[in-house]
């Protein structure tokens, strides 16, 4: 390292070594990106934001919400998952005795553990949870026992992990999620929870305006700093405004005046609202809700 | 380096070559720290009283953290890093510093940058991406001020005496090249008319942040650190053949980093930064160890002057590099991603590392510049105090509180209330330790300040002086 060139030449390499691996490759997989197809179904994922959804996204950025919100659901793993629906015309006792007959069978009896140790204690109640876990061999052997007697299952690919477990998904969030934002987004901190799905959790345009205007008046130990300056508080003329927050005592203004949101708050609340639950992916499965057969 | 000492009267003329352009760097990077400060526990306010600024939209929490950070980045870092750079650029060289009036243009540019791009963030003009918050405008104005005193500092490093170059070169020199390089890519990218579509977004703004954060300010505050350590230490640098390792490693690998490891991006580049962490560790311990032996049982004493700032700055960077990379290893992600613990490393970093090593060089440099010691000697050996017991303060339960929280995360039984409230209280007690380092950064404005007054009444007074002494006695007599 005699000489400025020198320098210039190894740090130049080792700069544009990493600006090749982390900026250009990185563009070409991700920066031309196209809509993908949702797991058997014939729409495309992600859908395109409409509207006040699209300026809201503005005032997201606008206001930092980032800083203290992430958008991006973590996950550990995937598990299947067979839920007993209906026992047809068979008695709980007598299903509980045809299971553990059934260990006998090569595929069942390594399970006979998993599968009848949380039944002993099952008082008949449906739905339950009859095997949850990495293994599908077992999930095929008892469906195939059990479809023949009329006793209907529901197998299941969920996906794991705490950020499931807390409701903020249904599975991990994935490069595609993120196509029609911008800017996007991720956040970093969770001074506050995780948006990815608020729109799926607090379907409600009010409660979310509600909770934008004081947090504490829908959520009692929230830490959210109220964002007062995004409504307007103004005397009642004549009836009272049909947009006016209907609040509790404790956060309602004075007598005679109402709560109106101004079109930036209304712009945030109807993006946190167009915030759902990621569709199943080839790179993100899980079986919906609405398709358990 | 030490040669430099013998000819005092070149010593001086170099110095007094940096004063104008250092004065406006230095004076307004210790004005943005203190606002910084200022900003950053206006921000944390938010979490000791959430509905302190509910009616004020410039101060909510995501206005004023974002503005507070990039004060301390761009505001007070970078432009003190430049105005140091410049010094020992000078001083390495044994020349005057070339072309002394395009940077101070250049700092003159760069304040007005950040003050530009301060104000749009607290207006809402924020462009969202982390560490590149500032809109267009500001940007373009900092890019090109940060060109201006480049191209001084390249200057003078051609005009050097001697051509052998000495490892704080290169460090420095790669710090330019990286500044100039990564603002410029991750701007275009991002700030143009047609940003790439989806989360290639965000990992340009990953591999921006660790580039400058990690890398850069590794090699400006390394650098720096490795011109004045010998001195301190009276011998020279200990291991010039584990300092070069040390930095072909540094930049060879820490460039990769910065991918989270829970990032919704393919799997490749998570794991590619996971791996080039883990290989960083390599360079944080050498350089480590170069900056032990150098020091080590040479008598060096730590006290409340430049010295015990630098080797504060040298010890952080060892720690906060080390729990920056830790972070990286995706066992250990999972435990503390999305807490307060990032947020810690970073302040350290800033405050802690390049910060410390930055107020440490300005009180060495800027009285061989101005020639005359410092107006408040004792309030700056004061807040070394203040700035190393606020620091910790500051940055150790962020720490702490960040694995609490993460740990509660993990644990879906436990409310997400819970778990914000368990972070909140290290939080609240971190607050004092900014009030600390707000009071550290007003001695430094303060003594800065007063300079500055002072030698602007003394050229005034020349001035002055000029207009009347010589018409009297020199107009008559001719």
């Amino acid at each position: 390292m005699k000489t400025g060139f020198s320098v210039f030449l190894v740090a130049f390499v080792a700069l544009g070594a990493s600006w090749f691996g982390l900026v250009y490759a990185p563009l070409h997989q991700l920066g031309i990106e196209k809509q993908t197809a949702i797991l058997q179904s014939g729409d495309t994922w992600p859908p395109q934001r409409t509207g006040d959804a699209t300026l809201g996204l503005d005032v997201y950025r606008e206001y930092g919400c980032a800083a203290c919100h992430t958008r991006q659901v973590r996950q550990t793993g995937v598990a299947n998952q067979l839920e007993l629906i209906s026992l047809g015309q068979h008695q709980a006792a007598d299903f509980k005795d045809f299971l553990k007959s059934l260990m006998v069978v090569p595929e069942l009896n390594s399970f006979s553990n998993t599968l009848c140790g949380p039944l002993a204690q099952w008082d008949g109640r449906l739905p339950v949870t009859l095997y949850f876990g990495p293994d599908d061999t077992v999930i095929a052997a008892l469906v195939e026992k059990l479809k023949p007697l009329g006793i209907k299952t529901d197998a299941r690919v969920v996906a794991t992990g705490a950020d499931i477990s807390r409701g903020w998904g249904l599975r991990q969030s994935v490069a595609a999620d993120y196509l029609y934002d911008q800017p996007v987004e991720l956040g970093s901190l969770r001074a506050g929870p995780d948006l990815t799905a608020i729109g799926a959790r607090e379907p409600d345009l009010n409660w979310q305006l509600q909770h934008l205007y004081a947090p504490r008046s829908v959520v009692a130990d929230s830490s959210m700093p109220a964002f007062r300056f995004l409504f307007e508080v103004r005397p009642i003329s004549g009836r009272p405004a049909p947009e006016a927050l209907t609040l509790k005592a404790e956060f309602a203004p004075p007598a005679g005046m109402e709560v109106v949101p101004t079109p930036e708050a209304r712009r945030l609340a109807v993006y946190l609202l167009s915030l759902k639950t990621g569709a199943p992916l080839y790179e993100a499965p899980y079986t919906p809700a609405t398709a358990a057969k | 380096m030490n040669q430099t000492d013998s000819n005092s009267a070149a010593v001086n003329e170099i110095d007094a070559s940096c004063r104008v352009p250092l004065l406006a760097l230095f004076g307004g990077a210790a004005l943005w720290l203190v606002l910084g400060v200022a900003l950053g526990i206006a921000a944390a306010l938010s979490f000791h009283a959430p509905d302190m600024f509910a009616n004020c939209p410039g101060l909510t929490y995501g206005h004023a953290q974002a503005a507070a950070n990039d004060l301390l980045l761009y505001g007070f870092a970078i432009p003190a890093a430049l105005g140091v750079v410049l010094w020992i650029f000078a001083r390495l060289s044994r020349a005057p510093l070339a072309l002394p009036m395009v940077p101070l243009a250049g700092a003159n540019l760069w304040h007005l940058g950040v003050l530009l791009g301060t104000l749009g963030i607290l207006l809402g003009h924020s462009t969202g991406y982390p560490w590149l918050e500032y809109p267009r405008p500001a940007a373009v104005l900092l890019f090109a001020a940060f060109l201006l005193v480049a191209i001084s500092a390249a200057a003078t490093l051609g005009f050097r005496a001697d051509r052998e170059l000495y490892p704080s070169h290169w460090f420095l020199f790669s710090a330019l090249l990286w500044f100039a390089w990564t603002y410029s890519t991750a701007n275009l990218f991002l700030l143009s008319g047609h940003p790439p579509r989806g989360v290639a977004q965000a990992v340009i703004a990953w591999w921006f942040a660790n580039n400058n954060l990690f890398v850069g300010l590794a090699l400006f505050g390394i650098g720096i650190a490795f011109y004045f350590l010998p001195k301190f230490a009276g011998r020279p640098l200990a291991g010039s053949g584990y300092t070069l390792f040390a930095f072909l490693t540094l930049i060879l690998f820490g460039a990769w980093c910065g991918i989270p490891q829970s990032a919704p991006v393919p799997a490749w580049l998570p794991a590619t930064s996971a791996f080039a962490a883990l290989l960083s560790f390599i360079p944080v311990l050498a350089l480590s160890i170069v900056a032990w032996k150098t020091l080590f049982g040479s008598g060096f004493r730590l006290g409340g002057g430049p010295a015990g700032f630098i080797l504060f700055g040298v010890l952080s960077f060892a720690a906060s590099a080390f729990l920056y990379l830790a972070e990286a290893c995706p066992r250990y992600s999972r435990g503390v991603d999305f807490t307060w613990f990032g947020f810690g490393v970073t302040q350290w970093q800033l405050l802690g590392f390049i910060g410390m090593i930055l107020v440490g060089a300005i009180y060495e440099i800027l009285p061989r510049t101005m020639a005359k010691p410092l107006p408040a000697p004792a309030l700056a050996r004061l807040s070394f105090y203040l700035f190393a017991i606020g620091i910790l303060l500051y940055v150790i339960p962020l720490l702490i509180g960040g694995v609490e929280q993460g740990l509660k995360l993990r644990d879906f039984h436990v409310p997400f209330a819970a778990a914000s409230a368990a972070a909140l209280l290290f939080l609240r007690v971190s607050t004092t330790g900014q009030l600390l380092v707000l009071l550290g950064s007003l001695c430094l404005l303060l003594n800065v300040l007063i300079m500055t007054i002072q030698w602007k009444l003394g050229l005034l007074k020349t001035v002055i002086a000029a207009i009347k002494a010589p018409l009297v006695t020199g107009e008559v007599k001719s």
